[in-house]
C-alpha cells in the first residue's frame, strides 16, 4: 500500500499530468510517514538509551591478573567477571567461584523465565576450594556448544590447566552457569568466565523476532483494497480511453484549448495517467493511520480495563500485540492448556494411599485424617518411608528467614505441596546445604547426603535421588513420578493392585497423582552405576538421552510406597466462562500433558464436556498403529452420523495416538477436527500442541491458544492469537503471548467485550474510510464527464487533502467509543458474537453496500450542486466549495447514523468537525493569495447555498435512513433486536421481572456448578426462560443456531461450513 | 453471570481502596479508560422515524414553494443569436465568416419584455458547449503575473500562450487569450439604453487578484488572435470583462455578467440590441445567447431548488404515511427476544 502511495506521489511531480498540487498527496504521505517514523524513532531512541545503559554499565573484570572496572560492552568471551550481591549478570558466565564455602550461589531468574523462586547455582567440582586470589590467575579451557536459546541446557565441559589441581574433564551443566539478566542474590560475590556475550547469550538468542500476525480483518481490508485498486484501474482505462477519443474528436475543434496537432510520443498516456492520479484518492491514505491509531487504543483499553485486573496477583491485563484485537472477536477455536490455565495451579495435598491403606477419603483432606496422624505418631515404617520420599525426593530449597520460619522455594508446585504436607505431618525439611539435607522428624534431626539427582524430564516422567542416610550409611534410591512411569519399575511380585485402583480413583476425582517408590542400593551397585552416570553427564552430545538411559538402569525393582493425590482447584469462574464462550459459538479444545482421566474429570467439572446422556466421549486410542487408525475411523463415523443430533460429542486422544495420526492420517483427523466442537488431547508435548494449532489454522479457523507455562509457548506463538496467563509457572507464556491476563475468566471479557467491540469498530472505520474516499473520487469522475474528460479536478488541492486527512478522519475516529450493545447484554447473549465470527460486518457484501452508498451520495452531491449552481453561478471555486460542503454535511450525518452510542466525545468530534470545517474555510477565505479567497463568505451569505446543503443532506440521507429503519424494524438482525430490547427494557420487562428471574437462574446455576457439577444442565438461557412460551431446555451447544434469516444477509463461507458440519 | 463478575470485582475494588496496596498495578479508574462514558443511545423507533420524516416533509414543502415562487418572479429574456447573426450567404460556411476579419459582424436583434423588469436588469452572455473547465484551459493562467508587475515573467503555467515574439504576454494564458469579444448595444425605442459595465466583477478580485499596476502588454500580438483585445493603458484591475471571464466556469454551459441596465423595463418594451458578433463558437458547435434577467433572494431563474424541495418534501410525507400504515397493519414489538434466532430455534424449530 505504501508503495502505491509513493508511486502516486512520484507521478504527481510530473506537472503535465497532475490534476492538483502535488502537496495533496505528498502532504498526507509525509505526514503518515512522519507519524510512524517518529514512533519508531522514539522506540529506537529508547532502545538506544537502554542499550547504552546496559553496554556502559561498569563491571569488574580480571585482566592480566588484576581486577579492573570496565564497561559491560568490553567483556570478551573468556573474561573473568566478578559480581557482587544484587548485581545483574551482564552475560552468560560459567561460575568458577563464590563467596560461599560450599561453592554455591543464589540467583533470581525472573527476568529470564519468570520464575520468582531463587535458584542455586554451584561451581564446577574442579573449581571447588580455589581461593579468591587464585581465581585471578586461573587458566583453562571450556568447551561449550554453539549458542542456542535453551535456557535449561548447557552441555559443556571444562579442563583447568596446571598448576590448578587436576586436568580431568569436568562436566558443566546449566547449574554451573549464571545467565544474562539474572540477579545474584543472598551471595556476597561470585565470579565466572564469560562464555556467551552480546546477542549470543541464551537470552539474546531467545529474543527472536516473532512473525507479525495479520488479522482476518486486515486480510479482508487488503482484499477490498485490491478490489478497489482493480476498479480504479478499470475506471482509469475507460476514462483514459474516452478522454483520448474526446480529445481527438472534440477537443481539436475547441480552438481555445489550442491542442497541438502533433504531440510527444507519450501523449496517449497523459490522460490515463491524469485519471490515475485523480482516482488515486480512491484508496484512502488515512486508513492506515486511522487503523493504527484505533488499534493501539483498543490495546490500551485492554490494559486499562479494571475488570480484567487480577487482585490476587496484582496483574493487570496487557496487550503486547496491539494490532490484532479484531481477531479476538472472530475466534472460532480456543485451545487451552489445563494446568494453571483452567486450574489455579495451587497444589494442595489431599489424599494418599500408603501400602494399601487410603487416607483422606472421608474428610477429603489426608492431613486431617486421624488415622494417618496416628500412623505417623506410631512411627509405622511404611508411612515414615513414604514421608521421607515426600520430603527428600525433590529439588525444593528451604529458606530460613530471620525469624526462624522456614519457607520453601520450589520450581514445581507439586513438590512444594508434598514438602509442605510432609512438614504438616512432622517431617520437616529444614536445610539443604550443598549435598547435605537436614530433616527434622518429631524433633530429631536426620541428615542425608545427596549423592545424585536423576532429574525430571517430560520424557521420563519421573525423578529420583540417590541419598546416603548419614545414620546407617545406607544408600537409598528415592523415586517419584507418574504412575505409568513408576509402576513398571516395581519389583516383580509386588502387589500394586491397590495402588492402581487408588490412582484410578483419584484421577476420577480430578486429582493429580504421583507414585512414590524406593529401593535400597548396595554399595558396589551404586559405585558401578555412579561411574556410568558421571560419564553420561559429561557427554557433549545427546546428553539428555544418554542420561535417561543410565537412569533407567538404576530405577528398577522399586518398592512402591504409595500414591499421593494433589488437588489443583479450578480457577474462579472457569465453568461459566467456558459455557458462555461455547454459547458464543467458540469451540474448545483442551490440550494437556496430564493423564486422560484427570483431564476428562477437569473437563467435566468446567463444562467442557457434558456428562451422559447429553454428551458423549469418543476415545481414540489403541496399542498399535492399526488400532489407533481403526478407532479413529470409528470415531469419525460416529461423528458423521450424530452430527445432526443435538448432542455434545467430544473426542479424546492421547499423545501417542496423536503422533501416529498426525504423521499418517492427517486428512481423516482434519475432518474430525472440523466435525468436532470439543476435543481433549492428553499427554501431548509442546510441539504436538503447536501442531494441533497449525492443523486448525490450516482449515482456515481463527484459533486462540491460551496457556500459562513454558510448554505452551510454542502453541501460543503458533496460534492466531496467543493468550498467556501470567501465573505461577512463570511469565514465559505471558511473554510470548499477544495478550496476557491474570485469570482464565478474563478471557470471556477479552473476547466478548474487547474483541467484539474492536471488530465492530474496525469494520465500520475501515469501510467508512473507503466510502468517504470513494465519494470524493466519484464526484471527481462525474465532474470529468462535464469537463471534456480531460482530467481536471473539481476540488483544489488543499480541500482534497484536508478532506481526506482531517474532515473525514477525525469524527470517525471516535468510533473507538462506539458500543452497539452494552457489555452486559453481550455477556447475556454471547451468541451475538457470531456476527463477528462469521465476519458479518465486514465482507464483500457489506462493502458493496458502502460502495453503493458512496456512488449514490456522489451522484446526489454532484447533481444537486450543478443544478442549483447552474448558469451565472457556476463559478469553479464556488461550485467546488458547494460540492465539498455537501460531502461534509453528508459525512456528518452518515457517521451519526452509523454510530450506536454517543458520548460527549462523539458529539464533539462530529459536530465540532462540522463547525471546524466552516471556521477553517472561512479563515482560508480571508487569505487573498489563496485560491478560494472570499468564496466561503460569499456562499454563507447566499440563502440558496444553505437551501442546497439541506437538500443534499435530505436527499442523501432520506433513503438511507428509510432503508435502515425498515431493516431495523422489519428485518432486524439479532444485534438490532438486542439493541431494542436493551433500550426499551423499562417498557417491555416492566417491574424488573427479567432481572429477578435472571438472578435466580444465575444463583441456581452457580450453586449447581459448585455442588453437583455432574447434574447440571450444560446450557441455560435466561432470556429464553423468561420470554418464550414453551421453554424447552435443549442444548444449543452443538445444534446449529439458525442465523439464517432468508432476506437478511449472506454468510461467510467459514460459517456455512461450520453449520453444515454441525 | 456478568453481574456476579461485576460485583466481585467491585468488592475487590473497595477493599483495595480501603487498604491501598503498595505498587498496585491496578489501572487507574476513569470513565474513559473503562469505556463507561455516559452515552445516549438513540434507536430507530417508529415514532422517531415517522416524526422526523413528517417534519422534514412539512418543512420542505413550504421552502420549496417559496423557492419556486421566487424563481417564478424572476423575469428572464434569453435570445440565441449565434445562428441568426450570420448572413444567408455564410450559413454554409460559418467558420469562414467568423474568421474573416473583413466581414461585417454587426447584427441587430429585437427583444420584447414579457413582464415588467425591475432594475437592476442583469445582462449576461451565455455560452454552451464551451469547456472553460478543460484541464488544458483552466490551468493556463498565471495568478502571480496578474497580481503584480514583479512577476511579469512568470508565465510557465501559461503554455501554450506564454510568450509572443519572444517576450512575455500580459495577461498570459489561454483563458485571457480567448476573452469573449462580442459586444452589445441596447436601445429602447431608439433611445440608447445605458449598460453599466462597472462593478460587474468581484470586488475582491479587483482588489487582490488583479494588480492595479499591471498593464496589458504584448497581448493578442501573436499570429493567431483568440478573442478580445485589451486597452493597454488600463490596468488589469479595471479590466472588468477580463476579470469576469477569468473566473472560470465549472460547467460547459455558463453565463457571465456583461453589464447592468439600471432602469426598469416595462411590459412589452421593445429592446433593440446591436450585437458585434465576433466570438467564434462556430468551430465547436457552441451556442451564444444573450440573457437579460432580474434577480430575487434566491438568485436568477432556477426552478431546480423549488422543484427538488417539493419532490423531496412530498416523498418524505409519503414515506411517513407508509411507515405509519406499516406500523398500524404490521406492528412488531421492538426488542422482543423471541425474535432472536437462537431463541426461536431452541423453542422447537428444527434447524
Amino acid at each position: 500500500m505504501n508503495q502505491y502511495f509513493l508511486l502516486i506521489a512520484c507521478l504527481q511531480l510530473w506537472s503535465l499530468i497532475t490534476p492538483v498540487n502535488p502537496a495533496s498527496t505528498w502532504g498526507p504521505l509525509i505526514f503518515i510517514f512522519a507519524v510512524s517514523a517518529t514512533k519508531e524513532a522514539w522506540d529506537d531512541y529508547n532502545r538506544y538509551l537502554s542499550d547504552k545503559q546496559a553496554n556502559e554499565k561498569e563491571v569488574w573484570v580480571v585482566k592480566e591478573g588484576i581486577r579492573k572496572h570496565i564497561q559491560a560492552q568490553d567483556i570478551r568471551v573468556g573474561s573473568i567477571v566478578w559480581l557482587r550481591e544484587n548485581d545483574e549478570v551482564p552475560c552468560d558466565l560459567v561460575l568458577i567461584g563464590t563467596s560461599e564455602p560450599q561453592g554455591i550461589c543464589y540467583v533470581e531468574t525472573a527476568a529470564l523465565d519468570g520464575e520468582t523462586d531463587l535458584k542455586t547455582r554451584v561451581i564446577p567440582s574442579a573449581c571447588i576450594g580455589l581461593a579468591p586470589e587464585q581465581l585471578h590467575k586461573i587458566k583453562g579451557v571450556i568447551e561449550c556448544p554453539n549458542p542456542d536459546k535453551d535456557i535449561r541446557r548447557f552441555d559443556a565441559n571444562m579442563r583447568l590447566f596446571p598448576p590448578f589441581i587436576d586436568n580431568d574433564l569436568c562436566p558443566l551443566t546449566i547449574n554451573n552457569t549464571l545467565l544474562q539478566s539474572c540477579y545474584l542474590r543472598n551471595t556476597e560475590w561470585a565470579c565466572g568466565v564469560a562464555v556467551y556475550t552480546g546477542n549470543e547469550t541464551k537470552l539474546g538468542m531467545s529474543r527472536g523476532v516473532p512473525e507479525p500476525k495479520l488479522t482476518a480483518v486486515d486480510a479482508m481490508i487488503d482484499k477490498l483494497t485490491g478490489a478497489i485498486f482493480l476498479f480504479q484501474i478499470v475506471v482509469v482505462i475507460v476514462l483514459g480511453f474516452s478522454g483520448n477519443i474526446w480529445k481527438d474528436t472534440e477537443a481539436r475543434k475547441q480552438w481555445y484549448v489550442k491542442y497541438p496537432d502533433e504531440g510527444p510520443w507519450y501523449e496517449l498516456l497523459i490522460i490515463p495517467l491524469r485519471f490515475e492520479l485523480l482516482c488515486s484518492i480512491m484508496i484512502p491514505i488515512s486508513i492506515k493511520v486511522s487503523l493504527d491509531l484505533v488499534k493501539s487504543l483498543y490495546a490500551k483499553f485492554i490494559d486499562w480495563d479494571e475488570e480484567m485486573y487480577d487482585n490476587d496477583t496484582n496483574t493487570p491485563s496487557h496487550a503486547a500485540n496491539t494490532a490484532i484485537s479484531e481477531d479476538l472477536g472472530q475466534v472460532e477455536y480456543i485451545l487451552t492448556d489445563k494446568t494453571g490455565t483452567l486450574t489455579e495451579n495451587r497444589m494442595i495435598f489431599r489424599r494418599c494411599c500408603i501400602s494399601g491403606i487410603v487416607y483422606g477419603n472421608e474428610s477429603g483432606d489426608a492431613l486431617k485424617d486421624v488415622e494417618l496422624l496416628n500412623a505417623v505418631a506410631k512411627n509405622v515404617p511404611d508411612v515414615l518411608r513414604f514421608l521421607t520420599v515426600m520430603t527428600i525426593c525433590n529439588t525444593v530449597i528451604p529458606i530460613r528467614s530471620n525469624s526462624g520460619a522456614i519457607s520453601y522455594k520450589a520450581q514445581s508446585q507439586d513438590e512444594d505441596a508434598l514438602v509442605n504436607a510432609a512438614a504438616r505431618l512432622h517431617m520437616v525439611l529444614i536445610s539443604k546445604n550443598g549435598n547435605t539435607i537436614g530433616v527434622n522428624f518429631n524433633g530429631s534431626v536426620i541428615q542425608y547426603e545427596i549423592l545424585d539427582v536423576l532429574e525430571f524430564t517430560s520424557d521420563r516422567k519421573r525423578m529420583s535421588v540417590v541419598v546416603r542416610d548419614c545414620q546407617n550409611e545406607k544408600i537409598l534410591l528415592l523415586s517419584k513420578g507418574a504412575d505409568e512411569a513408576i509402576f513398571p519399575c516395581a519389583y516383580p511380585g509386588q502387589q500394586i493392585r491397590t495402588f492402581v485402583d487408588a490412582v484410578e480413583q483419584y484421577a476420577q476425582l480430578g486429582l493429580r497423582t504421583l507414585c512414590l517408590g524406593w529401593r535400597e542400593l548396595k554399595d558396589d551397585e551404586y559405585e558401578e552405576w555412579s561411574h556410568m552416570f558421571k560419564e553420561a553427564s559429561t557427554a557433549l552430545f545427546d546428553r539428555e538421552w544418554k542420561l535417561a538411559e543410565v537412569c533407567q538402569r538404576l530405577e528398577h525393582d522399586l518398592e512402591i510406597l504409595g500414591v499421593t493425590a494433589i488437588e489443583d482447584r479450578l480457577q474462579d469462574g472457569v465453568p461459566e466462562t467456558i459455557e458462555t464462550l461455547r454459547k458464543a459459538g467458540i469451540n474448545f479444545w483442551m490440550l494437556t500433558g496430564d493423564k486422560q482421566n484427570t483431564a476428562i474429570q477437569i473437563a467435566l467439572l468446567c463444562n467442557f464436556i457434558s456428562s451422559e446422556p447429553k454428551g458423549q466421549l469418543l476415545f481414540i486410542n489403541g496399542k498399535s498403529e492399526d488400532e489407533v487408525v481403526r478407532s479413529l475411523e470409528r470415531v469419525l463415523l460416529t461423528m458423521r452420523i450424530t452430527s445432526s443430533e443435538p448432542k455434545d460429542l467430544a473426542f479424546v486422544v492421547d499423545g501417542w495416538a496423536l503422533e501416529v495420526i498426525l504423521k499418517q492420517y492427517r486428512e481423516a483427523f482434519t475432518e474430525l477436527a472440523i466435525l468436532s466442537r470439543t476435543a481433549i488431547c492428553c499427554r501431548v508435548t509442546p510441539s504436538q500442541k503447536a501442531q494441533l494449532v497449525e492443523l486448525l489454522k490450516s482449515c482456515d479457523y481463527r484459533t486462540l491458544a491460551i496457556g500459562d507455562g513454558g510448554n505452551d509457548v510454542r502453541m501460543i506463538q503458533q496460534a492466531d492469537i496467543g493468550v498467556g496467563i501470567s501465573g505461577r509457572e512463570g511469565l514465559q507464556a505471558a511473554r510470548a503471548a499477544d495478550y496476557s491476563i491474570g485469570k482464565f475468566r478474563f478471557l470471556k471479557r477479552l473476547i466478548l467485550v474487547h474483541g467484539r467491540y474492536s471488530y465492530n469498530r474496525t469494520a465500520f472505520l475501515s469501510q467508512y474510510s473507503f466510502y468517504k474516499s470513494l465519494v470524493i473520487c466519484f464526484i471527481q469522475i462525474l465532474f470529468s464527464l462535464f469537463s471534456g474528460v480531460s482530467g481536471s479536478s473539481l476540488f483544489n488541492s488543499v480541500s482534497l487533502m484536508a478532506y481526506n486527512v482531517f474532515y473525514t478522519s477525525i469524527p470517525v475516529l471516535t468510533s473507538v467509543l462506539d458500543k452497539d450493545l452494552t457489555e452486559k447484554t453481550v455477556m447475556q447473549h454471547p451468541q451475538i458474537l457470531f456476527y463477528c465470527q462469521a465476519g458479518r460486518l465486514l465482507n464483500p457484501s457489506t462493502f458493496a453496500g458502502w460502495f453503493g452508498r458512496s456512488l449514490y451520495h456522489a451522484l446526489v452531491v454532484f447533481l444537486i450542486s450543478i443544478h442549483a449552481y447552474a448558469g451565472e453561478k457556476c463559478e469553479m471555486e464556488e461550485l467546488s466549495m458547494v460540492a465539498l460542503s455537501g460531502c461534509i454535511w453528508l459525512q456528518a450525518f452518515v457517521v451519526t447514523l452509523e454510530m450506536n452510542s454517543f458520548t460527549i466525545l462523539q458529539h464533539l468530534a462530529i459536530w465540532g468537525n462540522f463547525v471546524a470545517f466552516y471556521v477553517i474555510n472561512c479563515i482560508v477565505s480571508t487569505i487573498p493569495s489563496a485560491g478560494m479567497y472570499t468564496i466561503m463568505f460569499r456562499l454563507c451569505k447566499q440563502p440558496s447555498y444553505w437551501i442546497t446543503m439541506v437538500l443534499i443532506a435530505a436527499v442523501g440521507m432520506g433513503p438511507v435512513l428509510a432503508i435502515k429503519y425498515f431493516r431495523y424494524t422489519y428485518r432486524s438482525s439479532a444485534i438490532n433486536i438486542l439493541q431494542q430490547a436493551e433500550r426499551s427494557r423499562g417498557i417491555i420487562f416492566s417491574m424488573g421481572t427479567l432481572e429477578s428471574q435472571l438472578k435466580s437462574v444465575e444463583k441456581d446455576v452457580a450453586s449447581l456448578s459448585i455442588t453437583q457439577p455432574k447434574n447440571r444442565n450444560p446450557v441455560y438461557e435466561p432470556l429464553l426462560l423468561s420470554d418464550s412460551p414453551t421453554p424447552t431446555r435443549r442444548s444449543i451447544g452443538s445444534s446449529t443456531f439458525d442465523f439464517f434469516q432468508p432476506a437478511q444477509s449472506r454468510l461467510s463461507t467459514s460459517y456455512s461450513r461450520n453449520c453444515k458440519n454441525n | 453471570m456478568n453481574s456476579k463478575g461485576a460485583s466481585t470485582s467491585g468488592g475487590d475494588g473497595t477493599r483495595d481502596s480501603s487498604a491501598p496496596r503498595r505498587n498496585s498495578k491496578k489501572p487507574k479508574y476513569s470513565k474513559f479508560t473503562q469505556q463507561e462514558l455516559p452515552a445516549c443511545k438513540p434507536i430507530l423507533t417508529p415514532a422517531w422515524i415517522i416524526t422526523s420524516f413528517a417534519l422534514v416533509g412539512l418543512v420542505f414543502v413550504p421552502i420549496g414553494l417559496a423557492s419556486l415562487s421566487a424563481s417564478e418572479q424572476v423575469v428572464e429574456i434569453v435570445d440565441r443569436y449565434d445562428i441568426d447573426c450570420i448572413p444567408e450567404q455564410f450559413q454554409k460556411n460559418q467558420l469562414a465568416y467568423i474568421q474573416n476579419s473583413e466581414t461585417n459582424k454587426t447584427c441587430t436583434r429585437n427583444l420584447i419584455v414579457p413582464k415588467k423588469m425591475n432594475s437592476p436588469v442583469y445582462v449576461y452572455y451565455q455560452l454552451d458547449n464551451f469547456y472553460q473547465n478543460h484541464r488544458r484551459y483552466v490551468k493556463s493562467r498565471s495568478d502571480k503575473q496578474l497580481r503584480s508587475t514583479a512577476y511579469e515573467q512568470v508565465t510557465d503555467s501559461c503554455k501554450p500562450e506564454d510568450k509572443a515574439n519572444g517576450s512575455a504576454i500580459v495577461p498570459c494564458g489561454l483563458i485571457a487569450w480567448s476573452l469573449f469579444n462580442d459586444t452589445y448595444k441596447f436601445s429602447l425605442d431608439s433611445k440608447v439604453l445605458e449598460v453599466n459595465k462597472k462593478n460587474i466583477a468581484w470586488k475582491s478580485d479587483q482588489d487582490h487578484k488583479f494588480g492595479s499596476d499591471v498593464y496589458p502588454k504584448n497581448f493578442q500580438s501573436g499570429e493567431l488572435i483568440g478573442g478580445a483585445k485589451l486597452n493597454a493603458s488600463i490596468p488589469l484591475s479595471e479590466q472588468e470583462d477580463l476579470i469576469v471571464w477569468m473566473r472560470t466556469a465549472a460547467l460547459p454551459t455558463f453565463r457571465k455578467l456583461y453589464g447592468k441596465i439600471e432602469v426598469d423595463l416595462e411590459l412589452n418594451d421593445k429592446i433593440t440590441v446591436v450585437i458585434q458578433n465576433n466570438y467564434n463558437t462556430y468551430g465547436f458547435g457552441g451556442k451564444k445567447k444573450l440573457v437579460l434577467s432580474t434577480t430575487t433572494w434566491i438568485g436568477g431563474k432556477n426552478d431546480f431548488l423549488g422543484v427538488a424541495y417539493l419532490t423531496v418534501g412530498g416523498m418524505c410525507l409519503f414515506l411517513a404515511i407508509c411507515f405509519v400504515l406499516l406500523y398500524v397493519f404490521k406492528p412488531r414489538t421492538l426488542g422482543d427476544p423471541s425474535y432472536l434466532s437462537w431463541n426461536r430455534n431452541a423453542a422447537g424449530h428444527p434447524s
